[in-house]
């Protein structure tokens, strides 16, 4: 399946290892990514907060490349550029004015026929598509799946149909075989863009989210999301620090979960980036059934 | 040759101050037919009445058209007027020249011009109408109250008390309903038990009610004064006249773990059982999805050991069919589950529990004897946190009504829960408090004031356990809108009240309308509040929207004096402005086909079918029939009758294209 590849800023920086998994595990799933051409900054947080049509015109030209490109579809791993993107699709949807005046001002048209999809939606679709077939290394672990606020706000948006309680990741790892816990935490506010400016603001609010994930027996957290990444990951020291608890648990991918459930190896997946280091507990291979 | 009188009323300034009286009184005169026309300033006074009986009289008027208000207004008025003066009362019609006319246009001529062609449609349609006369039906004096909770309670009783008869249906095998289940009450905070079982009694030994509990409405039809219902009376599995309700076999039943309806799943029960002590009747029931022999076919302990050989196991369920004359819907509400919120644990957390739940563990003869312990480990908790508007007054929920009781419950929870556990702590996230009606507004005060409930104006946005205990965590909205966490071992969630489930079902066996949270719809919301759109239903308590006991009661009472005011007349005199299937002597003459989409299209289920035979009995055609009792004159019919045999009487087709054409 060809697919158009808006990578976003973070994937070619601080999330560097999110672009490698699921580069690495595309070709397994039958997808080829295509970078979408000439692609530009989402608008992240700081367009919308300063300039309304500003925020529309950056990710509506990403919107219109892909469509000029002629794709169905466009996959947007990280959840605020996937924010960004639906955001102006839908926006431009509802108002025809407002669509004509930011196609005027980006110079192309964008009529909406490409879609914005998530990590997980893609996922998803391989889960009910045979991806239980081609796991070679179950990934048996107690998890926590973390999905912070993007995938699961705003409504109209939304990726995940239970706003409060999603199941959409927790079903994709049962599939790798994991075993989703059930927790308080899944959809609470990690600091998110804070994590600068207001580390202990982050430290607070991700360590909760952390603790609640330790208490409950999570041997990992999943995310899907780069900013939650960061905050879980990056900001341990200071979670730890601020907790005056060492918590080890560490934080993967939703790509690099099931790239290890593929069997690829840790290096290929980019774990050794991360802050945490990924020790998951070693499982005892299930003896050979013998014939007696 | 009709002689119609014309009667242009000024009404005061109303009319005369737009359009000019005189002048359509003068242009009336002119119209083909109108023998005699005048104006005057009050027509619906006594002096303006005589006007038209003496014209009537002296005139030998066939038709009156009054050019005045609406016929809503004074219609019956002025066709009583020209009843008393001999003339049939359906020969009166009202030309409308105050709403449709000088209330609505500035005083120029034109405005005069139209007040003249809407007097002329109505001397066109008069000079159409035939004399009619208002239909008879019997009414059989017996009334039918679905649902046995407080309302049902108090409609049956009121109903009975009248001196008519009165058939109460309740589905579970007591009746009592919610009240049965409560602690107290506010804002008196006396016991509900108390005060409701007397009235349960009362209706058990009534000798003008018959009581059907473990019964269902299996269907309905007839119309008003005329029903007829099917009851379904599931099988008890017992014989009523020889049990004594001793309890032996509650006592010996193996199978005792099975959640209590009655305490909100709290306590457990016997496959054999009454739902609370107090029940009426004081008869158990085989709950057959429980009961070891149904499932299994052994066990049979009860019957082994009843004194009376009262167990019936192979008992089966009665259809009963009655007549009655009026039906009083009072099936109530239930409310939502805390699994319906899955910020709030979605139900898994044992010591979130609903508002009805509470009243269960407050209740001296709840699972706990009024102990409040939580659920799950029996701990007597040292801070509790109530929920109010748990689902009400949230659109995202779907839920967007206000479930109006819960400020006052939730006001009586913390206050029963501090008068128990005194060193306790109380907490209760509101949104407003809403506490409108007498001593109500001081209940709440009291709650706060007296009893130290911490009042704190925040949602809660989520519940979550750490170590035994329940994090709340919400906001503060009077604190700057800080968050606030609080530790709690039990949180009160006031759920929204809901209609039931199959809501929907019996209002389509009932044939009335409800709302899209599935209540009941009153005729009138404000005029005809126990009335329901179909003439002989009437409805009372918390299936028409949520309220609290004395409303209920207070509806109740006010759907029994309707039902007793029905029943006062021997026969119901009805408007007769009805469809008619045209039928002409001989009487084998009819132009319906019997093609019967007339069926399909009545709303009110009026068509009937009629065999047309010879004298010899040989059949010729099969026609449709009006039933004049159901109809409600609506021309649905008419307008679907490919060969034009239906007319509405009063509107007839001809006097319709009469007043087009006039115009």
């Amino acid at each position: 399946m060809r697919i158009a590849y808006y990578p976003g800023c973070s994937l070619e920086g601080s999330s560097r290892e999110y672009n490698e998994s699921l580069e690495a595990i595309a070709p397994l799933l039958g997808w080829e990514l295509i970078e979408v051409p000439d692609w530009n900054c989402c608008g992240a947080s700081a367009a919308h907060s300063l300039n309304h049509e500003l925020a529309l015109a950056l990710p509506a030209r990403v919107l219109a490349l892909a469509e000029k490109a002629g794709f169905e579809e466009v996959l947007v791993p990280c959840s605020a550029c996937f924010t960004r993107l639906a955001a102006a699709r839908h926006a431009l949807s509802k108002d025809r004015a407002l669509a004509a005046r930011i196609c005027e001002l980006i110079e192309l048209d964008c009529t909406g026929t490409t879609k914005v999809v998530s990590v997980l939606e893609l996922l998803g679709r391989a889960a009910s598509d045979g991806l239980a077939g081609l796991v070679r290394q179950p990934f048996a672990c107690k998890v926590a799946c973390y999905y912070g606020c993007f995938l699961t706000r705003p409504a109209e948006l939304a990726v995940c149909r239970r706003q409060e309680d999603p199941q959409e990741m927790e079903e994709l790892l049962r599939v790798i075989d994991a075993e989703p816990i059930r927790w308080a935490f899944k959809v609470e506010c990690c600091g998110a863009g804070l994590s600068v400016a207001r580390v202990d603001s982050v430290a607070e609010l991700s360590g909760r989210i952390v603790e609640d994930a330790v208490r409950r027996g999570a041997e990992a957290i999943i995310v899907a999301c780069p900013m939650c990444h960061t905050n879980l990951d990056l900001r341990r020291d200071a979670i730890c620090r601020r907790r005056q608890t060492e918590f080890s648990i560490p934080v993967l991918y939703v790509t690099q979960a099931v790239g290890l459930a593929l069997g690829l190896s840790p290096r290929r997946l980019g774990l050794h980036r991360h802050n945490v280091p990924v020790r998951l507990p070693a499982r005892e291979k299930p003896e050979p059934v013998r014939e007696s | 040759m009709p002689r119609i009188g014309v009667f242009v009323c000024h009404c005061g300034e109303n009319i005369a101050g737009t359009v000019d009286p005189a002048a359509v009184a003068e242009a009336a005169a002119r119209f083909p037919g109108v023998v005699h026309s005048v104006h005057y300033t009050y027509m619906c006074s006594e002096p303006g009445q005589n006007l038209i009986k003496e014209a009537i009289r002296e005139k030998r008027l066939t038709g009156v058209v009054v050019a005045a208000c609406s016929p809503r207004m004074h219609e019956p008025t002025f066709r009583r007027a020209c009843a008393e003066a001999g003339l049939n009362p359906y020969l009166c019609e009202m030309a409308n020249l105050r709403e449709h006319c000088s209330w609505v246009h500035e005083k120029v001529p034109a405005t005069t011009q139209k007040a003249i062609d809407l007097v002329r449609i109505q001397v066109e349609k008069v000079k159409r109408n035939r004399p009619l006369y208002p239909i008879k039906v019997p009414v059989t004096k017996r009334a039918m109250v679905l649902g046995g909770g407080i309302a049902g309670i108090q409609a049956a009783l009121d109903i009975a008390n009248a001196g008519h008869k009165v058939i109460l249906v309740e589905r579970e095998p007591s009746i009592g309903g919610h009240m049965a289940q409560l602690s107290e009450t506010f804002p008196t905070l006396d016991c509900s038990q108390c005060i409701l079982t007397p009235r349960m009694v009362e209706v058990a030994q009534h000798p003008n009610i018959t009581l059907y509990t473990y019964s269902e409405l299996e269907s309905l039809s007839g119309f008003v004064g005329n029903f007829k219902a099917r009851i379904r009376k599931k099988a008890r599995s017992i014989d009523e006249k020889l049990c004594t309700g001793c309890g032996v076999c509650m006592q010996k039943c193996p199978t005792k773990k099975i959640p209590s309806e009655f305490n909100a799943g709290l306590g457990m029960r016997p496959a054999i059982y009454v739902p609370f002590p107090q029940a009426v009747p004081n008869k158990p029931v085989i709950d057959r999805a429980n009961c070891v022999f149904f499932q299994k076919g052994r066990c049979r302990v009860c019957e082994k050991f009843c004194p009376t050989k009262a167990i019936r196991f192979d008992q089966q369920d009665e259809i009963i069919e009655v007549d009655v004359g009026a039906v009083v819907v009072a099936t109530g509400y239930t409310v939502k589950p805390t699994s319906f919120f899955p910020e709030y644990g979605y139900g898994e957390c044992p010591d979130v529990i609903t508002g009805l739940h509470f009243e269960r563990l407050a209740s001296a003869s709840g699972p706990t004897g009024g102990v409040i312990r939580r659920p799950s480990d029996g701990r007597i908790p040292e801070t509790v946190v109530f929920i109010a508007c748990a689902g009400s007054r949230d659109p995202a929920k779907g839920i967007s009504y206000c479930s109006k009781i819960c400020c006052m419950y939730t006001a009586k929870h913390a206050m029963l829960y501090r008068h128990k556990v005194p060193q306790g702590r109380a907490y209760v996230f509101y949104m407003d408090i809403r506490a409108g009606g007498k001593m109500y507004e001081e209940f709440v005060r009291r709650a706060i004031e007296e009893d130290q409930v911490n009042y704190v104006r925040g949602r809660v946005a989520r519940i979550y356990e750490r170590d035994g205990r329940l994090v709340v965590c919400g906001v503060d909205t009077l604190l700057n809108g800080r968050p606030v966490e609080l530790e709690a071992d039990l949180v009160v969630l006031a759920t929204a009240m809901v209609a039931h489930e199959d809501a929907e079902t019996l209002a389509q066996k009932l044939k009335v309308s409800y709302d899209t949270d599935r209540f009941l719809s009153e005729a009138h919301p404000k005029l005809r509040p126990v009335e329901m759109n179909t003439a002989g239903i009437f409805v009372a308590g918390a299936c028409q929207a949520p309220k609290d006991i004395p409303e209920a009661v207070a509806q109740a009472s006010g759907a029994a004096s309707k039902v007793a005011g029905l029943f006062s007349q021997d026969e119901l005199t009805r408007e007769p402005v009805v469809a008619v299937v045209n039928r002409a002597p001989p009487p084998i003459w009819s132009t319906c086909v019997g093609c019967f989409l007339c069926e399909s299209a009545c709303a009110y289920q009026a068509i009937e079918r009629e065999e047309i035979r010879t004298r010899d009995g040989q059949l010729i055609k099969t026609v449709a029939r009006v039933n004049p009792g159901l109809c409600q004159g609506c021309g649905t019919c008419v307008a679907l009758c490919r060969s034009r045999s239906i007319d509405l009487q009063g509107f007839t087709n001809e006097q319709i294209f009469a007043e087009v054409l006039a115009l």
